[in-house]
């Protein structure tokens, strides 16, 4: 059986060059494989599940995971058969050994339980990815090591059925498991993006699934920003030509309106990395300038910028929670400076030349704390910048259409973006490491977009 | 006036009928009837001019409160009118160059028509909201309208206006007018609008 599997196999070599505008969720589709192993390629991983309907999906949107985590070299097979013919179908009876069995017997024997690992060798996969049903209600995932010939770890999850809201989310965190297993670092795969559309907050997941609305309809919003615990967000809603600024709590929905905000046009809002402060802007006939407030306690408001002739704004906070970035037109144009958390100590932060450097604007500092994303105009457009926080180098990182307000995946390696490359506004998402771009949401008018912290586990899929 | 010379003739017949003898109870009556006939005719006289009169002054009571009602309602619709022309002058938008919140000097008279308005109406009060066009930064935009929309307020109050009397506001490039993609509807796009808060029920035409 397992020859004929391999018989039906189809070469293709993994374009390693930048991929634009890729829908690479056509991946399921493909019969893409790489053969081969490469050192110094992306590792190359499979992902293997039985004939349950729920594990069918688990298995497309945790490919989707893996692929869109742009970490490994996903090996998918011509016909989903092939696949369970080298793992013993766990079909849909009870677990079979192949998962849970042989996980502890990690000697390094060629096929150990079950696996034949030189047969995945041989297809060029580094990982091998086992879900198999253990009871009604949970999951096992193997991850094997398929160069070692061993498992590297076994996770027991519970996942909500397929029908449940939480399904999709449940299986992200799965994701991120062999994510982490595998490399060692968690990824990207249970977070979510905000953004605004038509005057609305939304969210959506980072593959794209699952749009949500969040915001009123009452009030146009603007704005959205997550609070560094993934548990709140805070965005912006024009209340009679007032901007009020409110923090949503993710799991119940509930949200309030920012002490001391409301009679003035307060945007922009920026939780400190402890969320108990809250950094915005405010308009008022002075200018703009940028303010903190305590939303903790809801209180204590207080000003960093004081710009008589020239306007603040923008707060991003590292992630060490020391400075802002931000916005200031205190040398004509807007442009990118940085300040201690205090206030003080204000200074350019991305160089510019005067006179021929165009706007920059709605900075964003990186998770890791490296890097602060921008954008800036470039011949009558916009294009996403990338700051060195050490080196103070500023890196062009787009050319095509015009691209605008990056914001940064928790592993600091993928951007959301807005880009009307495809001819309308829409979210894209840039992996900085291989160049990668793929859209996000494919719907015109998207913008501003917020990505998520890794969510915490408790917080439902659904308000 | 036919009806007189009857009357009269009528009666000089009672009285020759009188002035035979052997008549019956009737007679004093039919004597006094002469003169009692022209008094009747006279107050049948005084009667019909009265209720002319009447008549005369009802319609002229009529003509006169129709004359005012219509001067009234002449006089509302001409404050009306005013109201709206200063309205229309005062909502007339003044516009920007890109990326500018400097008031241009064709929009200084605009803005000169506003002040007169607003002196010309003390409980006028009103609220100006600066908007920009879709070219630049979103957010930034907000405090682009909102230099905008302070620009022309400090304008107001530079020419005596006082400060309280006017508000500011933002859009940014969140409501534009025009929802082209081209200089046409950007330029129309970067404004100032002003609305009535209040005391714009009635205005002056300064």
């Amino acid at each position: 059986m397992k020859p004929v599997g391999l018989l039906a196999i189809v070469v293709a070599v993994y374009p390693s060059s930048r991929l634009v505008a890729q829908d690479t969720s056509a991946v399921d589709r493909g019969v893409r494989i790489g053969i081969l192993y490469r050192p110094g390629v992306r590792p190359g991983i499979v992902i293997l599940t039985g004939r349950a309907p729920a594990l069918d999906s688990v298995r497309t949107v945790m490919a989707r995971d893996i692929d869109y985590s742009d970490r490994f070299e996903l090996i998918t097979l011509p016909g989903s058969d092939s696949i369970r013919l080298a793992a013993p179908s766990p079909a849909l009876g009870p677990p079979p050994a192949a998962g849970t069995g042989t996980g502890k017997t990690s000697g390094g024997a060629a096929s150990a339980g079950g696996l034949n690992y030189p047969l995945y060798q041989a297809l060029g996969a580094d990982f091998a990815v086992a879900v198999t049903p253990a009871g009604a209600d949970s999951v096992v995932v193997t991850v094997h090591d398929v160069a070692g010939g061993a498992v590297r770890r076994e996770v027991r999850s519970r996942l909500p059925p397929l029908t449940d809201p939480g399904f999709r989310m449940a299986v992200h965190r799965l994701s991120d498991r062999v994510v982490e297993a595998t490399l060692g670092a968690p990824g990207i795969e249970a977070t979510r993006v905000l953004f605004v559309m038509d005057g609305k907050a939304y969210v959506i997941d980072q593959d794209g699934a699952d749009r949500r609305l969040v915001s009123s309809t009452d009030h146009a919003a603007m704005s959205p920003a997550w609070a560094g615990d993934g548990r709140r967000f805070s965005y912006m809603e024009f209340w009679q030509g007032h901007g009020r600024l409110f923090v949503q709590d993710v799991a119940s929905g509930k949200r309030a309106p920012v002490a001391t905000t409301g009679q003035a046009l307060d945007f922009t809002p920026a939780f400190s990395p402890d969320g108990k402060t809250l950094a915005f802007s405010r308009a008022i006939e002075e200018g703009t300038d940028i303010y903190t407030v305590n939303i903790k306690d809801g209180c204590c408001l207080q000003r960093l910028t004081v710009g008589r002739f020239y306007d603040n704004l923008s707060p991003t906070y590292s992630p060490d929670g020391q400075r802002i970035a931000f916005v200031s037109t205190r040398a004509g144009l807007p442009q990118i400076y940085v300040m201690a958390a205090d206030g003080t100590d204000q200074q350019l932060f991305a160089p510019f030349d005067y006179g021929a450097t165009g706007s920059s604007n709605a900075p964003e500092w990186s998770p890791d704390g490296q890097a602060v994303a921008f954008h800036r105009d470039v011949a009558g457009t916009l294009q996403v910048f990338v700051l060195d926080v050490r080196t103070r180098a500023v890196r062009q990182l787009t050319s095509v259409g015009r691209n605008e307000d990056p914001t940064w995946a928790p592993d600091s390696r993928h951007m959301a973006f807005v880009s009307d490359r495809s001819g309308y506004r829409q979210l894209w998402i840039i992996d900085l490491e291989t160049g990668r771009i793929r859209p996000l949401l494919q719907q015109s008018g998207a913008r501003l977009p917020a990505w998520s912290p890794r969510l915490p586990e408790t917080a439902p899929s659904t308000p | 006036m036919k009806r007189l010379p009857l009357l009269l003739l009528s009666g000089l017949a009672v009285a020759a009928v009188a002035a035979c003898p052997g008549k019956k109870p009737e007679t004093p009556a039919p004597v006094s009837a002469g003169p009692d006939a022209d008094s009747l005719a006279r107050a049948q006289k005084a009667h019909d001019d009265s209720m002319k009169a009447a008549q005369d002054e009802a319609d002229r009571r009529a003509r006169e409160d129709a004359e005012r009602r219509q001067k009234t309602a002449d006089s509302l619709a001409g404050i009306g009118r005013t109201t709206d022309a200063v309205k229309t002058i005062l909502g007339t938008m003044i516009h920007f160059d890109y990326d500018k919140a400097i008031i241009r000097g064709g929009d200084a008279a605009v803005l000169d028509q506003k002040v007169a308005i607003l002196q010309a109406n003390p409980a006028l009060r009103i609220r100006i909201s600066g908007h920009c066009d879709e070219r630049g930064s979103d957010e930034y935009n907000l405090a682009l309208g909102n230099r905008r929309a302070t620009a022309a307020k400090q304008y107001l109050v530079s020419h005596g206006i006082d400060a309280s009397r006017v508000e500011t506001v933002s859009y940014g490039e969140e409501r534009p007018i025009d929802p082209g993609h081209n200089e046409e509807a950007w330029a129309k796009n970067r404004r100032d609008e002003v609305d009535i808060l209040a005391g714009g029920d009635a205005l002056k035409q300064p």
